[in-house]
């Protein structure tokens, strides 16, 4: 899976769980200001992106310093690199 | 103590129909059928028929407000926006602390807890589960997600006695606006039609199962062909204040609450007695200071179960005479359990209002042992302005509403 491919997915399965439509979607937004995501929905995106990437998330402390849709991205490419990097 | 008169400034019905109580009443009215055939889980029950509401538009409902409901939360959140509409409440009472809630439903979300539990029990964890689970699954769910909705402040209970549970919850309500602890009470009950339900009923041999191919001919209160209760879902909401509140704030009067009761009939889990349902109709009178021969019409729990009917039938002979008329509107669109009497107590205002008594759908034949009382077979007069509404729920909680149509 490519990075694109990555932050595509991750935002189709975020967009689809909380309603939101795609021109939202960019980096820049904020969860809570911009996509009005509360902290009851930041529990429900980690089994969201649990289910759509098949990765362990849980309770990793780095999801509490998440402010915008670019941060959750971040967030998955280092993820995405740890497993590459345990693969090889 | 502060006793005043409570009367009834706004209702709304999410029902087997749809939505909206004109939709409701004008169904009724025409005798058409609620019911229909449902894809039951094959080989867990055998009925194949229910009172299911159809696509009420939901996603209307802002996400953040939807997220903790069910559908037997959405039912209720439409049904009493509808009420509000009507009542036409002034601004700001609803959030002040003097407008309450009292709403009830059977189970939390049956659906959700089906949910749940298969999540839980196939991963052994709790990692899969969402946030919003257990709000659907709190046994006060519905109660909870109209407060959260509406922004609420005032007081929000919920009781939870099965099919008596709406008709209880006009009770409490009415206590509370009369003993003038809350000047506005938004009242009623609501379920959603899962398996748990209907296939518990079938279990005790008191679901319909002989007219899988004959929807709309059941269920058949007090017909000698009957073979038991047809599950549905729906909300019924009735907003009630006080008459001198009304009166200062011109709102139009619906109905008068005159009196209310509920007992536990102790003898029995699930078999209704008679004794235990004429003390509950007759400590309803007492309350409403009403004499039975005052009484212009019974609207009758009347479920289609054999136990049920002939009880009811017993004990309204026994307290009213052969001479009052009687029908059961669940011909019509089913069991709607906890919604049921709160459905059916909105139901007999419009027939208050408009002077006409709903015969009981699917009743061809009356069974003898139902004889005693009369039941009309065509939409006959009321009357008189003073009417009964019983609600009898497994478990033995027994319930009777006293309504008065407006002066």
């Amino acid at each position: 899976m490519t990075d694109a491919e990555v932050l595509e997915r991750a935002n189709a399965a975020l967009a689809k769980e909380f309603e939101l439509e795609g021109d939202r979607m960019r980096p820049e937004a904020d969860l809570r200001e911009d996509l009005d995501l509360d902290s009851l929905d930041t529990v429900d995106m980690v089994v969201v992106l649990e289910q759509e990437f098949g990765i362990k998330i849980g309770k990793d402390p780095a999801i509490a310093s998440i402010r915008t849709l670019g941060d959750i991205h971040i967030y998955l490419l280092q993820k995405k690199q740890e497993i590459e990097k345990n693969a090889g | 103590m502060h006793v005043r008169r409570v009367v009834i400034t706004g209702m709304g019905a999410v029902s087997p129909y749809g939505k909206g109580v004109g939709l409701l009443f004008s169904l009724l009215r025409r005798g058409k059928s609620g019911i229909s055939r449902v894809n039951a889980p094959e080989g867990l029950t055998v009925p194949r028929i229910a009172g299911v509401v159809p696509d009420v538009g939901a996603e209307s409902i802002p996400r953040k407000i939807r997220r903790s409901m069910s559908p037997l939360s959405v039912y209720a959140y439409l049904a009493g926006c509808e009420a509000l509409e009507q009542a036409a409440v002034p601004p700001g009472v609803v959030s002040g602390d003097r407008f309450g809630i009292a709403l009830g439903s059977t189970l939390g979300s049956p659906e959700s807890l089906e949910s749940f539990f298969r999540q839980y029990i196939a991963s052994a964890s709790m990692e899969q589960i969402k946030s919003m689970l257990f709000f659907r699954i709190m046994s006060h769910s519905a109660a909870a997600n109209l407060a959260q909705a509406l922004g609420v402040s005032g007081r929000v209970v919920s009781p939870s006695a099965a099919c008596a549970s709406g008709c209880q919850a006009i009770g409490l309500g009415y206590e509370a606006v009369a003993f003038g602890r809350q000047d506005y009470m938004l009242c009623g009950g609501t379920d959603e039609f899962h398996p748990l339900v209907q296939g518990t009923f079938d279990l005790l041999t008191a679901a319909s199962s002989g007219y899988n191919d004959m929807p709309e001919s059941a269920p058949r209160p007090f017909d000698a062909n009957r073979d038991g209760v047809v599950c549905s879902e729906g909300a019924g909401l009735l907003l009630l204040e006080s008459l001198d509140s009304a009166h200062a704030r011109g709102a139009p009067v619906l109905a008068e609450v005159l009196g209310f009761s509920s007992l536990s009939d102790s003898g029995s889990i699930a078999e209704p007695s008679s004794a235990s349902l004429a003390a509950c109709m007759r400590l309803a009178l007492k309350d409403a200071g009403v004499q039975p021969r005052e009484i212009a019409y019974i609207n009758a729990h009347a479920t289609a179960t054999e136990l049920g009917d002939i009880a009811e039938s017993r004990a309204i002979a026994g307290l009213f005479g052969t001479e009052v008329p009687v029908s059961s509107l669940k011909g019509h669109i089913g069991h709607t359990m906890a919604a049921s009497g709160s459905l059916e107590t909105i139901a007999s205002v419009k027939m208050l209002g408009e002077g006409i008594i709903i015969p009981t759908k699917n009743l061809e034949s009356p069974d003898e042992r139902c004889a005693g009382i009369r039941l009309p077979r065509i939409p006959v007069d009321l009357p008189g302005r003073i009417i009964v509404k019983n609600s009898f729920a497994l478990g033995g909680i027994n319930c009777s509403l006293v309504l008065g149509g407006p002066q």
